[in-house]
């Protein structure tokens, strides 16, 4: 992964054109919010969320289920109106969207159906009509990898191959920004794999990639940078491993006493214990492990939910 | 590889947004696609009206006095009127509601696709599958219960402008109707409930004649009864207008009328229709 990121941000350059003209933004930022606000009766969903995603940059949205990353991507896709905040997506207000900024943001929504009855191919197809400038059907098919089920009907899908035929509904259009929430929700861990290549496919494309996750992993494989939300807020944001080095300090030391017993201990200062401990065991430390907190750690201490250790 | 591609893309087709008309056509042919696949649906649609009309006529079929007509004859464009309401206010409103329930909707939405072309999608839908049915019960009309074709150029025309005012001003009902359930599973007895009511006080199970007259005024507000009343006129000889209310088919209301509800039908649905659940705000 760490291979890949050096030769994106690269052909990044090169795909800059696309966001000029009409969008011309000021600081570049495919996705600006600031002091974004949304309430559900009297619960608080969004509570003052700032985001700068750059363009041609993946942005994870990162944090666990109800924390307000559906309402902020609704919001941004134009589909949810605010109570605060402003917004802008590749440089114009979402809630006043233009068929022609429409034709620029491809939307992967958490719940999908594509219609049941229509072939993958014809749906792909018809829904590359309505934009100006679609990409090829066929080569959106063989990107999310249905080539082989192009003339089954979407019923006869599974899960996996269903959401991989939203997302070619969501790129057919060859969007500048792609939003995808929760994107890999029930898939399998081989087809999530398969998954974080197509993102990254289409992120080496020059696409910018906004998605929420509530897999740690997810964020960590795929984005640039991530946001960590809790509570309607952003607590923490940054490349992943700034994040881990910022907010993990310390480290857990392991080890087994003599008559077998595990203990554990966290500290700012493990080489010291280690010390200790070979001067207590005089020797070899039976089942010693340093370990560093890891960015699953963090993010549960940042989002509240972390074992207080 | 994909250097390439996005480049071709770019430059070589036009950004000009693709044109609502244009997009109509197509959306209509994959609606009609979409709805000759579920067989289910297609049989059920156009069977229903055929099985009422032969229960109907079938049941009862003696000579209507002084009217020079038989019941079963009175059922053939009772029961076309009730076909193009099915096809249109029915199918429309319980398919909405379930794409709306099912975020086709709002997938819809979230592409360029203007709203027209989903609407004129829906009426090419509407159009070929009312028309279908009404040839269907015509044909059964003319070979088993007598009824004839229409027998002037004029009956042609009028039959032709009560159905596309009639298909239209349901069409329009059905899509407004849509936004009323608050899920795709309520659909169906949201819409069927005031459909049959309609029908009972409209003319089309049971005969102007029988129904009180307070029943009447209030069908009358809806299309449905001058949808009847107006496909007697085309399909009926002329002694049977003593059977009217007004003693006559009086064309020029039933007009005034469909077009009445095409005009307030297209505004309801201009300020009610919804892109997502209600519960999705």
């Amino acid at each position: 992964m760490d291979i890949r990121k050096p030769a994106r941000s690269s052909q990044n350059e090169r795909f800059r054109p696309s966001l000029d003209g009409m969008t011309a933004h000021a600081n570049d930022l495919a996705v600006d919010v600031r002091g974004l606000r949304k309430r559900y009766g009297d619960v608080t969903a969004v509570d003052g969320i700032d985001l700068g995603i750059r363009a041609g940059e993946v942005f994870g949205l990162l944090g666990p289920n109800g924390a307000g990353k559906s309402t902020t991507v609704e919001i941004l896709q134009g589909h949810r109106d605010r109570d605060g905040g402003e917004v802008r997506v590749l440089g114009a207000d979402p809630a006043t969207g233009t068929r022609a900024w429409r034709s620029r943001v491809g939307i992967v929504w958490q719940d999908e159906s594509a219609p049941a009855e229509l072939t993958v191919r014809e749906t792909v197809r018809h829904f590359a009509r309505y934009y100006p400038r679609p990409r090829d059907p066929e080569q959106v098919i063989s990107l999310v990898g249905l080539e082989a089920k192009a003339d089954s009907r979407t019923k006869t899908l599974s899960g996996g191959q269903r959401r991989r035929l939203d997302v070619a509904l969501g790129v057919i259009g060859g969007p500048d920004l792609l939003l995808l929430d929760e994107p890999t929700t029930g898939f399998d861990p081989a087809a999530r794999r398969r998954f974080w290549d197509l993102i990254r496919t289409l992120a080496d494309e020059g696409t910018t990639i906004l998605l929420t996750t509530h897999y740690l992993e997810e964020a960590e494989a795929l984005a640039d940078r991530l946001a960590v939300v809790a509570d309607g807020r952003v607590v923490a944001e940054g490349e992943p491993a700034a994040l881990r080095e910022r907010y993990g300090t310390g480290a857990t030391v392991a080890w087994s006493e003599p008559d077998g017993t595990a203990r554990s201990t966290r500290t700012d200062t493990p080489t010291r214990v280690v010390a200790e401990l070979t001067h207590r065991f005089d020797g070899e430390i039976p089942g010693l492990t340093v370990t560093r907190p890891t960015l699953e750690d963090v993010y549960l201490s940042l989002t509240g939910q972390g074992d207080p250790r | 590889m994909t250097t390439t591609a996005a480049a071709a893309r770019a430059e070589a087709v036009s950004p000009r947004l693709p044109a609502a008309w244009t997009l109509g056509l197509h959306r209509g042919a994959l609606e009609l696609r979409q709805f000759f696949r579920q067989r289910e649906q297609v049989v059920f649609t156009f069977a229903f009206p055929v099985v009422f009309l032969f229960l109907f006529a079938s049941i009862f079929k003696d000579d209507v006095s002084g009217a020079g007509v038989t019941a079963s004859q009175l059922y053939v464009p009772a029961m076309m009127a009730a076909g193009i309401m099915s096809t249109s206010f029915q199918s429309l409103g319980i398919s909405i509601a379930i794409e709306r329930d099912e975020k086709v909707l709002r997938r819809l939405r979230g592409t360029p696709m203007p709203p027209a072309a989903y609407f004129l999608g829906k009426i090419w839908l509407v159009l070929v599958t009312g028309a279908l049915e009404t040839a269907v019960l015509l044909l059964v009309g003319t070979t088993l219960y007598d009824v004839d074709l229409p027998s002037s150029a004029a009956r042609w025309f009028d039959f032709a402008w009560i159905f596309v005012l009639g298909l239209t001003a349901c069409a329009l009902l059905g899509i407004a109707i849509s936004s009323v359930p608050k899920s795709g599973r309520s659909a169906t007895s949201v819409v069927v409930l005031p459909f049959l009511v309609l029908q009972f006080i409209s003319g089309v199970y049971i005969s102007v004649a029988t129904i009180p007259d307070w029943m009447l005024t209030v069908g009358a507000l809806f299309p449905l009864k001058w949808m009847c009343q107006g496909l007697r006129g085309v399909f009926l000889p002329e002694s049977a207008r003593v059977l009217e209310q007004a003693g006559s088919w009086e064309f020029g209301r039933v007009a005034l009328v469909l077009g009445a509800w095409c005009v307030g039908g297209l505004a309801l649905c201009l300020l009610t229709f919804r892109w997502k659940n209600r519960r999705d705000g």
